[in-house]
């Protein structure tokens, strides 16, 4: 187990997505991609195919008109940190050490450089967050210029992920000790690509410890669920809907079995 | 009974006896000879072909600019407003002082010909220059730990000239960063070597933790 560095404060940085908000318009997806240097095929209309961090899922109460229903859900990594702490299905698989839990942050770091491919991780993982790279990235003419510089570009043969847009926290961190507050990060000073990209405001990212933080409430709140939660994975991702069939669809519920939340209970 | 045996034994063989001895010493030399070959062209050798002296645009005086300058490394070397360090001057900020030829020296006149009345960039070269995968910032060395700049990068400051700069020719990064001492052993001149131990010893000394492999790494 790491040891924490002395002087660095604890976090634990997740994300609530209301998907009573979400749109399904992808612009998370759009952003991630811009943010995070990540390649795209030439054919890309097959979204399941491609590599993305983020991912939106569309989800459908499987009832005939009128009572058809329609759910969008953007799917990040998890971030899980496991039943006991640290140990996400990812981490504990990794056999180069190449994918980790940073303590301080509570984000899974994913090294490009110590990774050899061998995907052991994208099996351990429950929500398929991991991408693998296939074919080293090809960019159209002139657009490497626009890459990035503080993403390092994934070349062919490593796994990658989301990584909470882990650099937008260096940067915040680095201009906090320049103004001689080292370790205060206001809420607002790291927030990931995808969750200023939302226009509906559907993603709210922030300390889940931190009573301050938007999403320490909104975690708490009744309409919460996390996806597989049985699973003990402990993900740093909540979902809010208000919906009975997009709770039941979160988990592998057996007919007979409840989600924890139902409408009937609420009103 | 014994003298017989040596006899009968040496007999035979009496002329071939001395001559293996003799040839077993000159495979002994043989080996050392090409033991010492392997480790010179290994030790010496090698490095001179794995990396090739980059010449410097300017030969840069520290000394002399250090004595002009109000705020010392500050001056030219400084934290931007987000926290972001400035690295080599741009030719903008030479510019300040350096705005026509004032035939103080060969690399005043060579620097304000060739790059200030061209308006080019001076191409410097990166001592530290860290590969793609590595993250470093200065603000949580300098503002946080409060570590001097002669720390890493040793006496630079004082220097009359630029010592000499080698490139990998495989990665085309700065001989620094893996140090200069092919067996690691003792400290280099000028400033301790850069590679991923060295910031992780300094780290646990410092910090009591290597820290995470997000904190360095992209």
């Amino acid at each position: 187990m790491e040891k924490i560095p002395s002087h660095t404060k604890k976090r634990h940085f997740g994300m609530v997505i209301d998907l009573d908000k979400c749109t399904g318009c992808a612009s998370c997806m759009v952003a991630c991609y811009s943010e995070n240097n990540i390649s795209f095929r030439d054919e890309e209309s097959v979204k399941m195919l491609s590599t993305n961090w983020i991912q939106v899922f569309k989800l459908t109460n499987g009832k005939p008109f009128p009572d058809t229903e329609v759910c969008y859900l953007p799917k990040p990594c998890m971030q899980c940190d496991g039943k006991h702490f640290g140990h996400s299905p990812c981490v504990s698989v990794c056999p180069a050490v190449a994918t980790d839990f940073d303590y301080p942050t509570g984000i899974v770091s994913q090294i490009y450089t110590r990774c050899f491919g061998c995907r052991y991780c994208m099996a351990a993982c429950p929500y398929h967050a991991r991408k693998f790279n296939w074919w080293d990235p090809v960019w159209p003419a002139d657009m490497e210029k626009y890459l990035s510089p503080d993403v390092s570009p994934r070349m062919r043969g490593v796994v990658e992920k989301c990584t909470f847009c882990y650099h937008r926290f260096q940067r915040a961190r680095q201009q906090a000790y320049n103004e001689g507050r080292p370790e205060d990060i206001r809420e607002d000073e790291y927030q990931t690509a995808c969750t200023q990209a939302c226009p509906s405001n559907a993603i709210t990212f922030g300390d889940l410890d931190n009573p301050d933080h938007a999403v320490y409430k909104l975690k708490n709140s009744r309409y919460a669920f996390r996806l597989l939660e049985r699973l003990n994975t402990n993900p740093s991702v909540y979902y809010l809907s208000t919906r009975e069939w997009v709770h039941r669809a979160a988990d592998n519920y057996l007919e007979h079995e409840q989600p924890a939340f139902s409408e009937e209970q609420q009103a | 009974m014994s003298t017989q045996t040596d006899n009968t034994s040496n007999t035979p063989s009496n002329d071939p006896s001395p001559k293996k001895g003799a040839t077993g010493w000159v495979i002994l030399a043989f080996f050392i000879i090409g033991f010492g070959f392997s480790l010179l062209s290994g030790w010496v050798g090698f490095p001179k072909l794995l990396y090739k002296e980059v010449p410097h645009p300017i030969d840069f005086n520290h000394a002399l600019h250090m004595d002009l300058v109000y705020d010392g490394c500050d001056s030219c070397h400084y934290f931007r407003k987000d926290g972001s360090f400035s690295g080599s001057p741009t030719l903008d900020e030479c510019r300040d002082c350096h705005g026509f030829v004032m035939g103080i020296n060969e690399n005043e006149e060579k620097f304000a010909e060739e790059y200030v009345l061209e308006d080019k960039e001076v191409p410097w070269n990166n001592y530290a220059k860290q590969p793609d995968c590595v993250y470093f910032s200065h603000a949580p060395h300098v503002k946080g730990a409060e570590m001097d700049c002669a720390t890493c990068h040793g006496d630079i400051g004082e220097s009359e000239s630029l010592r000499p700069y080698q490139e990998n020719r495989l990665t085309g990064y700065s001989r620094d960063i893996w140090g200069w001492n092919m067996s690691r052993l003792g400290e280099p001149e000028y400033a301790p070597r850069m590679k991923m131990m060295d910031c992780v010893n300094c780290h646990v000394e410092q910090t009591d933790s290597k820290g995470n492999c997000f904190q360095c790494h992209k």
